[in-house]
């Protein structure tokens, strides 16, 4: 059981009362509304980095409760590969107009019509990579101090590390030997003309908090998250989605039409999918509660080699 | 939902990755591909047994050299807790990492290699976790399959701790010992059969039953003011909430505050968290506090009960563990960064160095390397609102920023 879960019972029934007495005490959220209120406080130009994922998903509401009767005092950002499934940005757009903050969307594909970066080919090939350009490209043309980010220690190993202002220099590379020490909750964000600080507040939640904190707020998300039928193919045991042409398939990958859903939603190209019939919050809560597979697992990217996360982070990947 | 906050320190080799490894693994928190990763790799480096420590050495440079060069976090759960690990380096010249993964902690665990005993390193372990004061501390003797779980050993290595525990500042600590063996599985989660003599709990039977009350210091209320919230729309046009996170006991509305530095009094009008109204914020929790009367309030002030003020001084001492490689000298200015306030600050002086192994002071000294800890006494450029540490954690501590690196260069505990 996580954290957000049991906190469900009472939390409802304070709101079941006519008068509220004493407020609940969510660990997690208190956390990631106090990094981000630091991130208004310390820097000049923040932004939310938004992909259209459940956790950036999150980062929006904890802001909307950080801030609140204010708007979120930052803008968001999408960095747009050019890959998303179109639920997302449908999805992306809505919550936009509903929020009344600003998006900021920059594209992979100019980066690419650019020539900055080069069109991976092949089997596996991917756009994951090359967001790192697009993304430190709109950190400068912005001139963004911090951005913040929905990424968790529990995803993966090199991460597990990763602190809550994580600096990043003028190259936008993490330099993992010289991180500053985070002691009790003091944030230091104190830095160089030209450097700039990634925030990860939710930093301390597992996969099955963010679940559960999800179903508790009754956040919309977009719908690849749930069960429904899709034209997929089978490659090297992850499950791909044949309905668009942005994953490659060779002529010999049967397709065959699946329930499934999505566990993380990034790039398609390399966001596989699992079979699943948990067409609600409370099913996928319950399928996260019994799974045996880690949530990354599900990310082609990550099996690159041993160390993949780590050196797509040095190089400044978010 | 309690979460639990465990620091773990050990030596190198100690067997803590291994430990930790074990706990995901009993615990049933492994998932199955992660396992396979671990089992290839264990059979790939030719072991018969698995290589836990796998599951949380995250860098390349630690698997290279097989050790753990800074703080990881690691998560698991059981139907009772949440529980993370912060998973701190046991070499000399990691101090600082061992200070940064206390300073988050409500419990902690040292390691001891049964077929070494306590050892120097041992004494800093301690000597951190104490100086930290975490309440909770487990003495787990690892490595018990490798003394034939000998009661005579783990008595022995026992009393050597106990000695040590004499030596303790923090004497209300509380200190359990377990024989552990984190390769097999030895009184980790499940109880051992090996260990017939050792009648209490297993490590992670005491965990579960720790219970909050026992492992949190309270500490009366204070509201650093993080930072204003000024709407200004037609619904909340003269609308301005104070947003801040409460440490220590609890506010509610109607309290009589008093406003620091100002000195200036009101009484607590609303208290939000989101878009609902409470009648009382408890402890650690993230809200929004509207005043009675307009007053100016801005980020870095501090809201207090009335009755309950804290010290407000230009100057204090504290102990500070230093974690820069440029020293600390005497005269030189830093940040002091206390909660959400900042201040300048001049060393007046440094009075000695404390040996974390304890043995002893030194006051022949005039500047600090990394992962040293001293007394030290600084002047400010303007008065803050401080506890002492052992009254009030968060309001007793500091950090110190290097004007010129920016860098977090050094930790405070408030005298």
């Amino acid at each position: 059981m996580s954290t957000i879960e049991s906190e469900l019972e009472t939390l409802t029934k304070v709101n079941e009362s006519k008068e509220l007495e004493v407020l609940n005490n969510n660990a997690l959220e208190n956390e990631a509304i106090y990094i981000l209120r630091e991130v208004a406080a310390q820097f000049e130009r923040p932004v939310l980095l938004f992909s259209g994922g459940k956790d950036s998903i999150t980062l929006v509401r904890l802001a909307q409760k950080a801030f609140y009767p204010a708007k979120i005092p930052f803008p968001l950002m999408h960095i747009d590969t050019g890959h998303n499934f179109p639920e997302t940005i449908a999805f992306r757009d809505k919550l936009v107009k509903e929020l009344g903050v600003e998006l900021i969307v920059r594209n992979v594909q100019d980066s690419i019509d650019q020539g900055k970066v080069v069109e991976e080919t092949g089997k596996y090939s991917s756009r994951n990579m090359l967001q790192t350009t697009t993304l430190l490209d709109a950190i400068e043309e912005f001139k963004f101090d911090a951005c913040i980010g929905g990424a968790r220690r529990d995803e993966e190993k090199a991460r597990a590390k990763e602190r809550i202002f994580s600096v990043r220099d003028d190259f936008g590379q993490w330099d993992e030997k010289s991180q500053r020490p985070e002691l009790f909750d003091m944030l230091n964000g104190q830095i160089e003309l030209g450097q700039n600080v990634r925030v990860f507040p939710i930093s301390n939640w597992t996969e099955l908090d963010v679940w559960s904190y999800i179903q508790k707020e009754q956040i919309e998300i977009p719908s690849i998250y749930f069960a429904h039928k899709r034209k997929i193919f089978l490659r090297d045991g992850f499950i791909w989605s044949a309905e668009d042409d942005v994953v490659f398939r060779a002529e010999d990958e049967k397709v065959e039409e699946r329930m499934v859903r999505f566990r993380t939603v990034g790039d398609m190209s390399c966001t596989s999918a699992v079979f699943s019939n948990a067409d609600t919050i409370e099913k996928v809560v319950g399928e996260i509660r019994e799974s045996k597979i880690s949530e990354r697992g599900a990310r082609i990217d990550d099996k690159r080699s041993e160390a993949a996360m780590e050196k797509r982070k040095q190089q400044g990947y978010f | 939902m309690e979460v639990l906050k465990i620091a773990t320190a050990g030596s190198v080799d100690d067997g803590k990755s291994t430990l930790i490894g074990r706990l995901l693994y009993d615990t049933k928190s492994l998932t199955d591909d992660k396992l396979e990763a671990i089992e290839k790799t264990s059979k790939q480096k030719g072991y018969d047994y698995l290589d836990f420590s796998l599951a949380t050495d995250g860098l390349v440079a630690e698997r290279e050299q097989g050790i753990t060069i800074d703080v990881a976090h690691i998560y698991f759960s059981t139907p009772n807790k949440s529980y993370i690990i912060a998973d701190t380096p046991g070499h000399v010249e990691y101090t600082r990492n061992m200070v940064t993964g206390a300073s988050t902690s409500q419990a902690a665990i040292i390691l001891i290699d049964a077929r070494k005993g306590v050892i120097e390193q041992t004494n800093r372990h301690f000597f951190i976790n104490n100086l930290l004061r975490i309440k909770d501390v487990i003495v787990a003797i690892n490595k018990m399959d490798l003394v034939d779980f000998s009661e005579e050993r783990y008595n022995e290595i026992k009393a050597d701790f106990e000695e040590l525990m004499s030596k303790r500042d923090y004497q209300d600590q509380k200190i359990t010992f377990i024989p552990v063996s984190a390769l097999k599985g030895d009184n980790v989660v499940n109880r051992s059969e090996n260990t017939p003599w050792y009648k209490g709990q297993t490590l992670l039977e005491h965990f579960e039953e720790l219970d909050r009350k026992d492992i949190f210091n309270v500490g009366t209320p204070r509201f650093p003011v993080q930072y204003v919230i000024r709407p200004k729309t037609e619904e909340f046009h003269d609308f301005r909430g104070f947003a801040g996170k409460v440490y220590g006991g609890e506010l509610s509305v109607g309290d009589e505050v008093v406003v620091l530095p100002s000195m200036t009094k009101s009484k607590i009008k609303e208290i939000y968290f989101y878009d609902k109204k409470y009648k009382t914020a408890t402890r650690r929790s993230s809200v929004t506090i509207t005043l009675e009367d307009e007053i100016n309030v801005s980020r870095g002030d501090m809201l207090v009960k009335v009755g309950d003020l804290p010290t407000i001084d230009k100057q204090f001492t504290a102990t500070v563990s230093w974690m820069d490689s440029q020293q600390l000298t005497v005269g030189g200015k830093y940040v002091v960064q206390h909660g959400v306030n900042k201040v300048l600050a001049k060393v007046e002086n440094i009075h000695h160095k404390i040996n974390p192994d304890y043995s002893g002071i030194d006051t022949e000294i005039n500047a600090l390397g990394m992962n040293d800890i001293a007394q030290v006494t600084f002047r400010l450029n303007k008065p803050i609102f401080y506890d002492s540490f052992k009254n009030h954690r968060t309001n007793g501590s500091f950090i110190l920023i290097d004007n010129q690196t920016n860098t977090t260069a050094g930790v405070g505990f408030i005298n």
